[in-house]
C-alpha cells in the first residue's frame, strides 16, 4: 500500500494561483469582503487577475520572471 | 434521449438501420467500412452515445450487443491509430513545472478570439450548436476513468468532477448550465439534437474523449486530456464571455462562461498537479499517455476550430 498524505488545504501553486479548501471570506487589498463559491477555490497571487481575489488564469501569459 | 441522426456512409446506415430494428431483428454482421471520416465519426459518436443516454426508440440493450461493440471496437481503434499517427511524441518537458509552457505554446486558431472581437450572431448561434455535443455531456467521459485511478489521483479527480456537478447543487451543474443558456438563446437544450450538423472534426473531439473514458488502459491519455481541456479554458472563456455581451446575448449563456474562467483556473491546477503528476507518480509508465492525451485534446480542438473558423470564411 503507497503512502498517502491527507490533503492540504492551502496548496501554492508554482508561478500560479494559492488553492484554498473550504469555505473561507476574503479580504482583498481595498478591503472587500469575498467569499468562497466553491469547493476549491484559487486565489491569485500574480496580482493580474481581472476577477481579483481570484485567479483567472492570466499568471500564464506573464513572463515568468512576473509569476508568483 | 434523443432522435438518430441521419448516416452519413454505408457504415452508418448499416448501424443506424439495425439500432433501429432492435429488438425485433437480431443485429446482422455489420461488414461495411466507413467509407469516409464523416461515416467513421458518426458512428462511432453514435455507438457511444449508446453509453450515456441513448436513443428514443433504441433497445437500451443495443449498448452491449457484440456486434456493435466490435464495431465501437474497430473505429476506436482506427481513431486511436490515425491520433498516435499524428502524436510527434513526448516532449522533453517536465511534466509539473513545464506543462502549462508548452500548452501556451500549441499554436493554433482561437475561436474565443474570433468570438470575443468579430463573430456574428449567426455564426455563435452556430457555434453553440456545434459545441453542444460536448457541452451537454460536460465532464461525463471523465467520471469512467475514476475507478482506474490511484488513490491520491482519484480523491483529487472526484474534488474536481463534484464542481463540474455543481457541488451537489443541480442548479450548478456545468452542462446544465449550457443547456439553460442555449435555451434562453432559441437553441433546443436536448443532447445530440444538432449532431447532424456537426462535422467529423466536432465528433471526433468527443469520441477521443469518450475512446478515453471507456478504455482503462488509456486513463493516462483521459487525465493528460482533462488536464489541456481546463489549461486552454479559463482565458478563452472570458473572451467568449465578452463577445457574447457584445452582442447581446442572453445572461445565462454568458454565465456559462464567467463561471468557466473562475472554475477552471482551479480545476486546470488540480487536474495537472494532484490527478496527471500524482498518477505519473504512481504509474511512470503511463506519463507518455498523459502527454498523448493532452496533445490529442489539443489538436482536435485546432482541427475543429480550422473547420468552424473556414465555414465562416473567418481567417484561421
Ligand atoms: S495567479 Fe492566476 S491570475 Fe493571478
Ligand atoms: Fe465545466
Ligand atoms: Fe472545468
Amino acid at each position: 500500500m503507497t503512502e498517502v498524505a491527507p490533503r492540504p488545504d492551502v496548496e501554492l501553486c508554482p508561478g500560479g494561483p494559492m488553492l484554498l479548501r473550504g469555505d473561507h471570506v476574503v479580504v482583498d487589498d481595498e478591503g472587500v469582503r469575498h467569499a468562497t463559491k466553491r469547493p476549491v477555490s484559487a486565489v491569485c497571487r500574480c496580482g493580474k487577475s481581472a476577477s481579483k481575489p481570484w485567479c483567472d488564469g492570466t499568471h500564464k501569459v506573464l513572463p515568468p520572471k512576473l509569476r508568483p | 434521449m434523443t432522435d438518430l441522426p441521419k448516416p452519413r456512409g454505408p457504415l452508418s446506415v448499416a448501424v443506424l438501420g439495425a439500432l433501429r430494428d432492435l429488438p425485433t431483428a437480431p443485429v446482422p454482421r455489420i461488414e461495411e467500412a466507413p467509407e469516409s471520416d464523416d461515416d467513421a465519426a458518426l458512428t462511432l459518436w453514435v455507438l457511444h452515445e449508446l453509453s450515456y443516454g441513448g436513443f428514443d426508440g433504441v433497445d437500451e440493450a443495443a449498448e452491449s450487443e457484440p456486434e456493435l461493440v466490435r464495431v465501437r471496437g474497430m473505429l476506436e481503434r482506427r481513431l486511436e491509430a490515425d491520433l498516435r499517427s499524428r502524436w510527434p511524441g513526448v516532449p522533453d518537458v517536465d511534466l509539473a513545472s513545464g506543462f502549462f509552457d508548452w500548452v501556451a505554446g500549441h499554436d493554433g486558431p482561437s475561436i474565443a478570439r474570433h468570438v470575443q472581437t468579430s463573430a456574428t450572431r449567426e455564426q455563435v448561434l452556430d457555434l453553440m450548436r456545434m459545441r453542444s455535443v460536448y457541452h451537454l455531456k460536460e465532464a461525463d467521459p471523465t467520471m469512467w476513468v475514476i475507478p482506474r485511478l490511484p488513490v491520491s489521483a482519484k480523491a483529487a479527480l472526484v474534488e474536481l468532477q463534484y464542481d463540474e456537478y455543481g457541488a451537489g447543487d443541480p442548479s450548478r451543474l456545468h452542462s446544465h448550465l449550457f443547456a439553460q443558456g442555449m435555451a434562453a438563446s432559441g437553441l433546443r437544450p436536448e443532447r445530440g439534437v444538432y449532431v447532424d450538423e456537426a462535422p467529423f472534426e466536432v465528433l471526433d473531439q468527443n469520441n477521443a474523449l469518450s475512446m478515453f473514458g471507456l478504455q482503462g488502459r488509456l486513463r493516462g491519455a483521459a487525465v493528460g486530456h482533462l488536464a489541456a481541456f481546463e489549461a486552454t479554458s479559463s482565458m478563452p472563456s472570458r473572451r467568449m464571455a465578452q463577445g457574447l455581451e457584445r452582442l447581446g446575448f442572453p445572461e445565462e449563456l454568458i454565465g456559462y462562461y464567467t463561471e468557466h474562467v473562475e472554475a477552471d483556473a482551479v480545476h486546470e491546477q488540480v487536474a495537472l498537479r494532484d490527478v496527471c503528476v500524482a498518477l505519473v507518480r504512481e504509474e511512470p509508465a503511463l506519463e507518455p499517455d498523459v502527454w498523448f492525451g493532452a496533445w490529442a485534446c489539443l489538436d482536435l480542438e485546432v482541427r475543429a476550430a480550422r473547420r468552424i473558423l473556414g465555414a465562416w470564411g473567418a481567417a484561421a
